[in-house]
């Protein structure tokens, strides 16, 4: 097997976190069957929401495209099963935290029909990578590490700038999530195997598959499957457990030392970063021609009786996973779709799995950690930002609203990871603080925007307004000019008519 | 010793004389100029173009403010926060607003059912934020619509409401 390898890059604070992954590693995949109902919503992914092409009362098979890409940026999304289309409605979706958004609705019939391949494609390695970009972006395949991106037109952005490393993520480093870890022990494979066609769109020579280093069982099925592929353009690289390492940027600087710029992308310095599972998707729609219809999700907490990791077809929804994962304990209280850190809490468990949810974490209430009391200026939150932030200049100027300073000390760059919540000794909600800033900042910026292009109609209408006026007054003094040299002469021609017929 | 104090006295009074060039050079040159000002004063109004304010729009507005000595208190669109701001700006006191208003963005909407395509609202509209055409019916391009109120009471068949979004 090849030895994992360590890196130089250092990672500006984190926390070490209790990472109470245990329970849900210890059992295998399940595949929850086929439900009878699957709802599907049209926003999954950051861009436009895809736009429906089925019609209520359609029959759709399993793969089938049933909602297309609308404009430059979005993806695809295809029927999870095959069934009748019942409906295209509002319902709760974890997007909007349990609120209803626009969602496809499937009545399974049970029998799981695959739509038929045209034909068989030819192996990927013929393909220019443009061909190949243009067949991923067809599978719906968005980042799944939780941000959604579409995958197609990240690597189509990396393909315009130089890249020269591909990272696959497989640092997990929130608490409670565990499935990627079970993505790379059972479908070892599969990652390796989406990371030369990642490679080979991108035209790369260089992948680094990352890993934490608790995840010592992930690394051993990595290392003995890429010996078994003998490629020697992958390394395998293990990372400390820290948290928030798995998050884009942290990674990039701890495998290649390399600092994302402030506003940037990886690929201002050579990288692209994608999951694990993104890789394992891309494969299995390039080889199986299987597009993004289901995924591995981490159902846990202590309000699940039992904890494990399920395969759910994408629209399943959060109830018939609970139910199969034993139902919910008596603590349970609390629903939150995504890790304790970054996560979103919701409503109601009507929503269904999308793509972007790697864990339904149900906990029991958890104790408060006491009233909010007055920023004391220690700075603990500052030795903990992984983008070295200084939270509490950053606090100052949220409560005070001031933009201009919350820009100038980088509020945009704030990663949400909430380490300066947990070390805060005065239980300060910074990040909540922080994401209603972002938002303010956002409206703010959308204001003033609208007010330009407002401004900018006015002072164009003004213009032609009084373009149109002038041009009616010169027309008007065009006249009395015609009329006025005309007038004479025209006089003279009545005179001389009625003395012609005075004359008669 | 005269001599003495005649160069003091010239060197004195050559300082006073540079000093003065310098002072009169500077109150022509340095003060921002009326356009200037207005054009800041401008850029601190909403651009709804509502003339709630007695002008014609929100330019016409900064021109008087600037110029007129117009009070700052009569931008209903733009609250206690622009009233701030232009306190701030100005070196004026923060009055509250002569005629307020409850915060947030609204959009007008054409009942389209009852439109009778008469173009009275496009005409009316500051920011051209209408279409249609003589005898068809017309409607509101949302995105651009800054909620000023105008078109309301040209329409002869009240068709046009106020809706809010925000």
């Amino acid at each position: 097997m090849t030895a994992p390898t360590y890196d130089l890059g250092k990672l500006h604070g984190g926390m070490r976190l209790p990472l109470r992954k245990s329970r849900g590693t210890a059992k295998p995949i399940y595949e929850i069957p086929v439900p009878g109902q699957l709802v599907l919503p049209i926003e999954q992914h950051v861009g436009n929401p895809a736009q429906p092409i089925v019609g209520i009362g359609e029959r759709v098979l399993k793969g089938q495209l049933i909602a297309e890409l609308d404009g430059a940026l979005g993806a695809p999304i295809h029927a999870s099963s095959s069934g009748k289309i019942v409906a295209i409605e509002r319902w709760p979706i974890s997007r909007r935290r349990g609120d209803p958004g626009p969602c496809i609705v499937i009545e399974t019939d049970g029998e799981d029909r695959a739509i038929e391949r045209a034909d068989t494609p030819p192996p990927f390695d013929s393909l220019p990578p443009e061909t190949l970009l243009q067949i991923i972006l067809q599978g719906g395949i968005v980042g799944l590490g939780g941000a959604v991106f579409p995958t197609a037109q990240k690597l189509m952005q990396a393909n315009t700038c130089e890249i020269d490393h591909l990272i696959l993520n497989g640092v997990e480093c929130e608490p409670y999530i565990s499935c990627d870890d079970v993505l790379m022990r059972e479908r070892a494979r599969e990652v390796v195997g989406g990371a030369q066609i990642l490679m080979h769109a991108l035209g790369l020579e260089s992948c680094f598959i990352v890993v934490e280093s608790d995840k010592s069982v992930a690394l051993h099925k990595l290392a003995d499957e890429m010996t078994d592929v003998k490629d020697d353009r992958l390394v395998l690289k293990q990372v400390p457990t820290i948290y928030p390492s798995g998050g884009e940027d942290q990674l990039v600087q701890l495998v290649t030392n390399r600092e994302v710029p402030s506003g940037g992308l990886p690929s201002d310095v050579g990288c692209l970063v994608q999951n694990v599972g993104t890789a394992a998707a891309i494969y299995d729609w390039i080889h199986d021609h299987e597009p993004l219809i289901s995924r591995i999700t981490t159902i846990t907490g202590d309000g699940i009786n039992q904890p494990m990791n399920v395969k759910a077809r994408i629209g399943t929804t959060v109830a018939d996973i609970v139910n199969f994962a034993g139902g919910y304990s008596d603590v349970a209280k609390q629903l939150i779709i995504g890790g304790p850190m970054t996560g979103k809490s919701v409503s109601t468990d009507d929503v269904p799995i999308v793509k972007a949810t790697n864990c339904v974490l149900v906990l029991s209430e958890t104790p408060s950690p006491g009233p909010e009391l007055p920023c004391i200026r220690c700075g603990d939150c500052a030795a903990v930002c992984p983008v070295q932030l200084l939270p509490q200049q950053l606090f100052w100027y949220a409560c005070a609203d001031d933009e201009k300073h919350m820009r100038s000390y980088g509020l945009t760059d704030c990663i949400e990871c909430g380490c300066c919540d947990l070390v805060c000794p005065s239980h300060i909600p910074l990040t909540a603080d922080f994401r209603n800033a972002k938002g303010r900042i956002r409206e703010l910026a959308d204001e003033k925007a609208r007010a330009e292009r407002a401004r900018r109609r006015f002072e164009a209408r003004n213009e032609r307004l009084d373009r149109e006026q002038q041009a009616r007054e010169q027309e008007l003094a065009q006249q009395k000019a015609d009329a006025k040299k005309a007038g004479p002469a025209a006089i003279a021609e009545i005179l001389k008519r009625k003395q012609k017929r005075d004359k008669d | 010793m005269m001599a003495a104090v005649w160069i003091a006295v010239l060197t004195v009074g050559a300082i006073a004389l540079l000093a003065g060039l310098g002072l009169s050079y500077a109150s022509r040159r340095l003060p921002a100029s009326d356009d200037k000002l207005v054009e800041q004063v401008n850029d601190l109004l909403p651009q709804t173009q509502c003339a709630q304010c007695g002008y014609a729009g929100c330019r016409p507005y900064a021109q008087a403010i600037v110029s007129a000595g117009a009070p700052i208190n009569l931008c209903p669109p733009g609250g206690d926060d622009t009233i701030h701001r232009l306190a701030e700006l100005l070196g004026k006191e923060a009055v509250s607003l002569a005629d307020p208003q409850p915060a947030g963005r609204s959009v007008a909407i054409i009942d389209e059912a009852l439109c009778i395509g008469c173009t009275h609202c496009r005409s009316a509209c500051p920011v051209d934020a209408i279409v249609g055409a003589h005898q068809l019916m017309h409607t509101i391009i949302e995105s651009e619509c800054t909620g000023c109120e105008l078109c309301i009471a040209p329409c002869p068949v009240d068709c046009i409401s106020l809706r809010r979004i925000a």
